[in-house]
């Protein structure tokens, strides 16, 4: 390669890498608030103000549900397995919502510890399958 | 292939089997995913959005780094045709680009219950959304087709730190999005008979890329040679 392409191929790749480390810089500054929500154990370890917008995330646990007969009020446990957290709700649910799935809830803590949502989000997870499959896999647990 | 007329003669013939290509593997791809394909246990039928999203997706970035390498090709070598081609693949990527981030939101609004969410996988694509925006608005600033192929070509490789961050952002942070499900080191967590034509939809999607690039890409070779004598005989005769 002549000199001159060389020296244009260093300087592009010098380009390239002030690039990721101005990217790498950025997203590591930003680091904690890139998440989109915190997990049961994270919001126990914080210490949250009550009243404070924030979002929730993690599993329903198994049984967990709770459903009013009379109105949309709803009752139910996140867990990331190793804390929990309550989460009461009023409104309609995702149709994805279920026990032992993923779900992201925006709301605020409440001073008896558990927590207000105002918004519930199902999580879907990357698994894709029929339902026979999924019935089989069922079984074999 | 480096100079314009030999590129021009040799596209004519390849053009045709191109979009024959495309169209066979898109229609048999779209057909099989939307009408054969089973249903989700979960989603039900929902899921089957995933055959245009995901494709789409897929083509947003690569475009992108295409772009950045015709790019380093035209800073470095200088050669012509990478500055076209470079010019010509963008508003591609930024159209598949748009296409990913609506069928993401219409697929969002039943399966999460939102359109829109700023998670770090949303907010990453829409980002590289507005770099193709950037990039072909900064094209288009500069008279001199010269000059603006080299801005151009710089850009892309200064925007090329957005892909890593959009392939690995539902690993490094909590996001509503799900994590990959087709990765280098496990086995698809997707039943074969629903990832076969997502396959096929993703080398057809390929195709059309490859055919509209060179649809653009003509156009942009006789509107900057017009003046050259094998433009004018081709249009006399």
């Amino acid at each position: 390669m002549n000199p001159l392409r060389k020296q244009r191929l260093y300087a592009l790749i010098a380009v390239l890498i002030g690039s990721l480390l101005a990217t790498w810089l950025v997203v590591s500054a930003l680091s904690e608030n890139m998440n989109l929500f915190y997990s049961p154990s994270e919001i126990l370890e914080a210490g949250i103000d009550e009243n404070v917008l924030i979002r929730a995330g993690g599993m329903v646990k198994q049984g967990s549900i709770e459903k009013s007969k009379d109105s949309l009020n709803v009752r139910f446990t996140v867990t990331d397995y190793q804390n929990e957290l309550i989460i009461n709700y009023e409104g309609i649910l995702p149709d994805l919502f279920d026990e032992n799935a993923g779900v992201v809830v925006r709301g605020n803590l409440r001073t008896d510890g558990s927590f207000q949502a105002i918004e519930v989000l199902a999580k879907h997870d990357e698994n894709y399958m029929p339902p026979e499959v999924a019935k089989l896999i069922e079984a074999k647990e | 292939m480096g100079s314009p007329p030999l590129f021009y003669r040799w596209s004519s013939k390849i053009m045709p089997w191109l979009g024959i290509l495309a169209i066979i593997f898109l229609s048999a791809g779209l057909f099989w995913g939307l009408l054969i394909a089973p249903t989700d246990y979960k989603q039900g039928d929902v899921y089957r959005i995933l055959y245009v999203h995901v494709p789409s997706a897929i083509l947003g970035q690569s475009i992108f780094m295409f772009m950045a390498a015709c790019g380093l090709i035209n800073v470095v070598w200088r050669a012509k045709i990478s500055g076209m081609m470079l010019k010509s693949a963008a508003p591609i990527g930024m159209s598949f680009t748009l296409i990913a981030l609506v069928t993401g939101s219409v697929w969002g609004k039943p399966t999460w219950g939102t359109w829109w969410v700023w998670d770090a996988r949303l907010t990453s694509t829409l980002i590289l959304f507005f770099i193709y925006a950037a990039l072909i608005g900064l094209y288009s600033s500069i008279d001199d087709k010269t000059k603006a192929d080299r801005a151009v070509s710089i850009l892309s490789i200064v925007g090329l730190a957005i892909i890593p961050v959009i392939k690995k952002s539902v690993d490094w942070w909590q996001t509503l999005h799900q994590p990959s499900t087709f990765t280098l080191t496990s086995s698809p967590s997707m039943s074969p008979d629903m990832y076969q034509p997502l396959l096929l939809c993703v080398i057809g999607f390929y195709l059309i890329f490859a055919f509209t690039l060179t649809l653009n890409l003509r156009n942009e070779v006789i509107d900057r040679e017009r003046s050259k004598n094998w433009v004018k005989q081709i249009f006399v005769n």
